[in-house]
C-alpha cells in the first residue's frame, strides 16, 4: 500500500507527459495544414476497426517489445544502450544467412535456430560497447551509436553480395525469400500476427524475473544504480556490464530475426523500421520495467500503425508520426525529472492520497 | 530595515507539519542582542526544520516571527538576507573551482553592474570583514585548494559580506578536525561582541563552551531552555535524549588474541597520484579495537580502501589470517571473511535507490541462505530484514522503504546490520559515528564492543579522540601515511595523542 501512490504518481505523469505530447503534436499538424481532430481520431480509432487492424498493431509490438526488454536489462544496469537498431541489424542478417541453409530442416528444428543466430549476433554486436565500457572506460553513447553506422552498411553490403537474390533481376538488393521452414507461421488467414507474439510475451516473463529475482539481475540493478555502492559490495560490476549489454543485444538481435522470418520475409533494406529507436522510447515509457513494456509498446504499436492509415486517409503526411514520436522522447526525458522529484511526489500525495492512507490534512 | 541592528529575534508558537511528521511543535524561542544560543537535539528532532523556517526556506503552518518587535514574514531567503540573517549550511554551497573573491561576488548584488561585476568592490568588503573579525581568508585562492575549515570560513565571510548581523549555523563543527574546531569557537566567541548568533550543534562540550543559552529541542517540540552555565553536559544530554546517558567504554582487560589483520612496508598512492601511505605498517589482533587516530585526509582513506580492496598497492604486504590479501578483488577479500563500515555512508555503504531488504543482502545475495540456483528466496529475505529492523532498531515504516531516503543513523544501522550479522572477523570501520545524534552512537558503540568480546579484530579509524580513547585497545596515531606512534589505552590521553596527531614526534 504505501508505494501505492507511487506508482499512481508515475503513471499520472506519464499519461500527462502523452497529453502535453499531443497538445504539442497539434500544433505541427496545424503546422501542415491537417485537421487535428480528424487526425487524431484515425489514429486512435483506427486499429480497432477491426480485427485485422488490431493484429497490424499486434505485429509492430513484436519487435517493439522485444528491444525495449534488452534497453530495461542495459538501462537498469547503468548503460544507455543506443545500439539497438545495429544489434537488430546484425541479427537480421545472422538470421537471415542461417535460415537460407535451412530448406532441408523441418521447421521445429529450423526456427528456433535462425532466433538463436539472431541472438547470438546482437549479443557479440552489444559485447562489443560493453567490453570497451568495462575495461577501457569508452562511453558507451559514442560507441554504440558509431556501431549503428558501422551495422547498417555491414547490412548493406550483405544484401548486396553474399545473401543477394540471385533470382532478383530488378537491382533492387534483397535476399531470396527465405524457405518456408524458417518462416513464422501467421495464425489467422489474412492477418499479420505471427507467432513471434509468443517469444515476445515469454521474455517478458523471463525478463522479469531476470531482474527482479535472480541474483544476476539483482547484482546488474545495484551495478546501476550505484556502481561505487556495488563495488563495495564486492560486486564484479564490469562483468556485469558486459552481460546486460550482451542480453540487450540478444534481444535487438532476436527482434530482427523475428521481424525478418515473421513479416518481410526477406532481407532488405529498412526492415529495422527504426525499431531500435523507437524501442527505446518504449522502455523509457515503461519506466524501465519488463511488464509496463507491454502496454508502452501497445501505445506505440498504435502510432506507428497509424503512418500507414495517414497516408491512405488524409493530406497529412505520415512522418508527423515521427515527429510525434520526436515529441513524446523529448518530454519523456523532462519528465524523468518530475518523476524523481521528491517535492512534486509528497505534493502529489498530499492532495490525492491523503485521505485514504489515514493522515489527516494540515 | 537595512542596517538596523537585530536586538531581538523572536519566534512565537511556529508550528510545521510534514505529512505523518509533526517537524514542529508549538516552538517559542528569544534571542536577544549579541547572544548565542545553542540549538541542540537529536537527528530528526527538528532543529534544521526550524531554522529553514527562519530563513523563509519553509513557510510555517502557524505561528509568527518578530525582529525587533515587529512581525515579519519572510518568503524566501533573499528576504531574510535583506532582513540581516545569514545561515551557513551544513553542506557548504561554493564553486570549487573559481577562487573564493568569485565565489562571494556570486552572492552580492550589490556588486553586479549590468553585465560587469565590480570585483574590487568586493574585494575591499571581505578586506574589511577579514579585519573586523579576525577571519584570515585569501581572495585569490580557489576553492578546491582550500581545507575544510578553509571553506568554512569562506562560507562565514561570504555571509558577512551580504551584510549579516544574525549568523545562523548549521552544525558547523561537524566536519572539522579538532584544532580547527576550537579556532572556530574561540573566532565565534569574538563574533558574538558584533552578532547574534544561533549555533546548532550535538556536540556537547562546544555548546558549553561557546553560547550563552541553550534550548533543547525534541520530536518538535523545546523541551528546555536555560542558561548554559547553569546546567552540566550531562544534564544536557540526558533532556536531549530523554533518558539516562551511559558512556559506552572499553573496560575489559585486553585479550592476547592471535594477529588477525597485519600490513607491512605498505605503500598506497592517492587519487591525485602521491603516496599517501608510505611505508605503512599496522597489526590488529583478533579481539582487540584499534584506534586509528588522524586528522582526515593523512592516509586513512586510502588505507581503508585499500584494505578491502577498492584501491590498489604499489609495493607492501598485507596478510589477514594468515592469507596475503594484496590486491584482490573486494569480492574475495569480502568471502575471507572482511567487513567495512565505509566512510560515505549515503553513496557507498548502501545503494540509496534500492530498498532496505535488498541492500541488507548486498554482500550475500549468492550465499545460500538468500539464493539457490540464481534465485533469490524472497520469503526468507524479507523475514530476515524484518529481523534486522527490530534488532538493530532500524526506524522505518517498512523493510521495502528506499535506503537513501532513511536518516543518516538509520542508514549506518543498516549498514551495520549488515556487516555485523554476516559474522565478520575482522572490522574496518571509518568515521562510524559521524554527523550521528548521541543516541545512534552510543548504540553503534555497544555493538562494536560485542563483536570485539565476540573475538572479532576491529580497525576504528576516527577524527574523534573521546571515541578512540573510549572504545580502544590500543591507539595508533597516522600522520602523512606513516605510523607515528602505537599506545597502549592507559598510556594515552588527549592532550598527547593531539600533538602527535599534529606530526610533532615525541621521543621518551
Amino acid at each position: 500500500m504505501m508505494n501505492n501512490y507511487k506508482l499512481w504518481f508515475k503513471i499520472s505523469v506519464i499519461a500527462c507527459a502523452f497529453l502535453i505530447a499531443l497538445i504539442a503534436g497539434a500544433f505541427v499538424i496545424l503546422a501542415v495544414g491537417g485537421n487535428v481532430f480528424e487526425t487524431y481520431w484515425i489514429i486512435i480509432s483506427m486499429p480497432f476497426r477491426n480485427f485485422r487492424s488490431l493484429c497490424e498493431v499486434f505485429t509492430r509490438m513484436i519487435p517493439l517489445t522485444i528491444i525495449a526488454l534488452g534497453i530495461c536489462v542495459s538501462s537498469r544496469c547503468g548503460i544507455n544502450n543506443i545500439g539497438a537498431e545495429g544489434q537488430m541489424y546484425m541479427g537480421v542478417v545472422a538470421s537471415c544467412a542461417v535460415a537460407l541453409h535451412c530448406e532441408a530442416l523441418p521447421k521445429f528444428v529450423a526456427v528456433p535456430l535462425c532466433i538463436i543466430a539472431g541472438a547470438l549476433a546482437g549479443a557479440a554486436y552489444g559485447f562489443i560497447p560493453g567490453f570497451l565500457k568495462a575495461k577501457l572506460e569508452v562511453s558507451e553513447l559514442l560507441s554504440t551509436v558509431m556501431l549503428n553506422y558501422a551495422a547498417t552498411q555491414f547490412f548493406l553490403f550483405c544484401i548486396r553480395v553474399p545473401l543477394l537474390d540471385p533470382n532478383e533481376k530488378t537491382g533492387t538488393p534483397m535476399s531470396s525469400r527465405l524457405p518456408e521452414s524458417a518462416v513464422l507461421s501467421k495464425f489467422f488467414r489474412g492477418a499479420s500476427l505471427h507467432q513471434g507474439i509468443i517469444l515476445a510475451l515469454i521474455l517478458v516473463a523471463v525478463i522479469y524475473v531476470l531482474l527482479f529475482k535472480t541474483t544476476w539481475g539483482y547484482k546488474m540493478r545495484a551495478a546501476g544504480a550505484s556502481e561505487r555502492a556495488a563495488n563495495y559490495g564486492g560486486i564484479d560490476v564490469p562483468f556485469y556490464l558486459i552481460i546486460a549489454m550482451c542480453i540487450s543485444g540478444a534481444c535487438s538481435g532476436m527482434a530482427g530475426a523475428v521481424e525478418l522470418m515473421g513479416v518481410q520475409g526477406r532481407a532488405m533494406s529498412g526492415i529495422t523500421s527504426g525499431y531500435g529507436f523507437s524501442g527505446i522510447v518504449v522502455a523509457l515509457f515503461a519506466a524501465l520495467h519488463p511488464i509496463a513494456v507491454i502496454p508502452a509498446s501497445f501505445c506505440f504499436g498504435i502510432l506507428l500503425y497509424s503512418q500507414v492509415n495517414l497516408q491512405i486517409l488524409t493530406s497529412v503526411p505520415p512522418n508527423l508520426v515521427e515527429t510525434v514520436q520526436g515529441i513524446i522522447i523529448l518530454i519523456i526525458v523532462s519528465v524523468q525529472m518530475v518523476i524523481n522529484n521528491p517535492y512534486a511526489l509528497e505534493k502529489f500525495r498530499k492532495r490525492f492520497f491523503t485521505k485514504k492512507t489515514g493522515l489527516t490534512e494540515v | 530595515m537595512e542596517n538596523t541592528e537585530i536586538r531581538e529575534l523572536k519566534v512565537r508558537h511556529i508550528t510545521k507539519r510534514f505529512p505523518g511528521v509533526l517537524a514542529s511543535d508549538d516552538i517559542s524561542l528569544t534571542v536577544g542582542r549579541h547572544e548565542i544560543l545553542a540549538l541542540v537535539g537529536e537527528n530528526g528532532a527538528g532543529k534544521t526544520t526550524l531554522m529553514n523556517i527562519i530563513m523563509g526556506l519553509y513557510k510555517q503552518d502557524s505561528g509568527k516571527m518578530f525582529i525587533n518587535g515587529e512581525e515579519v514574514n519572510f518568503k524566501s531567503p533573499n528576504d531574510a538576507f535583506d532582513a540581516g540573517i545569514g545561515m551557513v549550511h551544513q553542506q557548504y554551497m561554493l564553486v570549487p573551482n573559481m577562487t573564493v573573491l568569485e565565489n562571494i561576488a556570486l552572492g552580492m548584488k550589490s556588486c553586479w553592474k549590468g553585465t560587469w561585476v565590480d570585483l574590487d568592490s568586493v574585494r575591499s568588503k571581505i578586506n574589511e570583514i577579514s579585519e573586523k573579525y579576525g577571519l584570515v581568508t585569501d581572495p585569490d585562492a580557489y576553492i578546491w585548494q582550500l581545507s575544510v575549515g578553509e571553506q568554512q570560513r569562506v562560507e562565514l565571510v561570504k555571509t558577512l559580506c551580504l551584510g549579516a548581523k544574525f549568523l545562523i549555523l548549521d552544525e558547523p563543527t561537524s566536519a572539522l578536525t579538532p584544532q580547527e574546531t576550537d579556532e572556530l569557537i574561540i573566532l565565534l566567541k569574538k563574533m558574538s561582541s558584533e552578532l547574534s548568533i544561533i549555533f546548532i550543534s550535538h556536540k556537547l562540550n562546544e555548546v558549553k563552551a561557546l553560547s550563552h543559552k541553550v534550548a533543547i529541542l525534541r520530536h518538535g517540540r523545546v523541551v528546555f531552555e536555560g542558561n548554559t552555565a547553569d546546567y552540566s553536559s550531562k544534564d544536557i544530554a540526558e533532556m536531549m535524549t530523554g533518558h539516562k546517558v551511559n558512556i559506552t567504554e572499553n573496560n575489559e582487560e585486553q585479550v592476547n588474541g592471535t594477529p588477525a589483520l597485519t600490513v607491512k612496508n605498505l605503500c598506497v598512492k592517492s587519487d591525485r597520484g602521491f603516496y599517501a601511505l608510505d611505508h605503512f605498517n599496522l597489526e590488529v589482533n583478533a579481539g582487540e579495537i584499534v584506534g586509528l587516530a588522524g586528522v582526515s585526509g593523512n592516509g586513512q582513506r586510502e588505507l581503508a580502501e585499500f584494505l578491502n580492496g577498492l584501491r590498489k598497492c604499489e609495493s607492501g604486504t598485507y596478510t589477514f589470517f594468515g592469507t596475503s590479501l594484496a590486491n584482490k578483488t573486494p569480492g574475495e577479500i569480502i568471502a575471507s571473511g572482511m567487513g567495512y563500515i565505509p566512510e560515505e555512508r549515503n553513496v557507498e555503504g548502501i545503494v540509496p535507490s534500492m530498498t532496505i531488504k535488498e541492500n541488507l543482502i548486498l554482500k550475500d545475495s549468492e550465499s545460500s541462505r538468500f539464493s539457490s540456483h540464481k534465485i533469490l528466496k524472497n520469503k526468507i529475505i524479507e523475514n530476515y530484514a524484518e529481523e534486522m529492523m527490530s534488532r538493530f532498531d532500524i526506524r522505518s515504516p517498512h523493510i521495502n522503504f528506499t535506503a537513501g531516503s532513511l536518516s543518516g543513523g538509520n542508514i549506518q544501522k543498516v549498514i551495520l546490520a549488515r556487516e555485523i550479522s554476516r559474522k565478520p572477523r575482522f572490522l574496518v570501520c571509518v568515521y562510524p559515528i559521524r554527523g550521528l545524534d548521541m543516541g545512534a552512537a552510543e548504540f553503534i558503540h555497544r555493538q562494536l564492543l560485542e563483536l570485539r568480546t565476540n573475538g572479532v579484530g576491529i580497525l576504528l579509524i576516527s577524527e574523534e579522540l573521546e571515541e578512540i580513547m573510549n572504545l580502544s585497545d590500543r591507539i595508533a596515531v597516522i600522520f602523512k601515511g606513516k605510523i607515528q606512534k602505537v599506545l597502549k589505552k592507559n598510556e594515552a590521553n588527549t592532550k598527547q595523542l593531539g600533538i602527535l596527531m599534529a606530526g610533532v614526534k615525541d621521543d621518551e
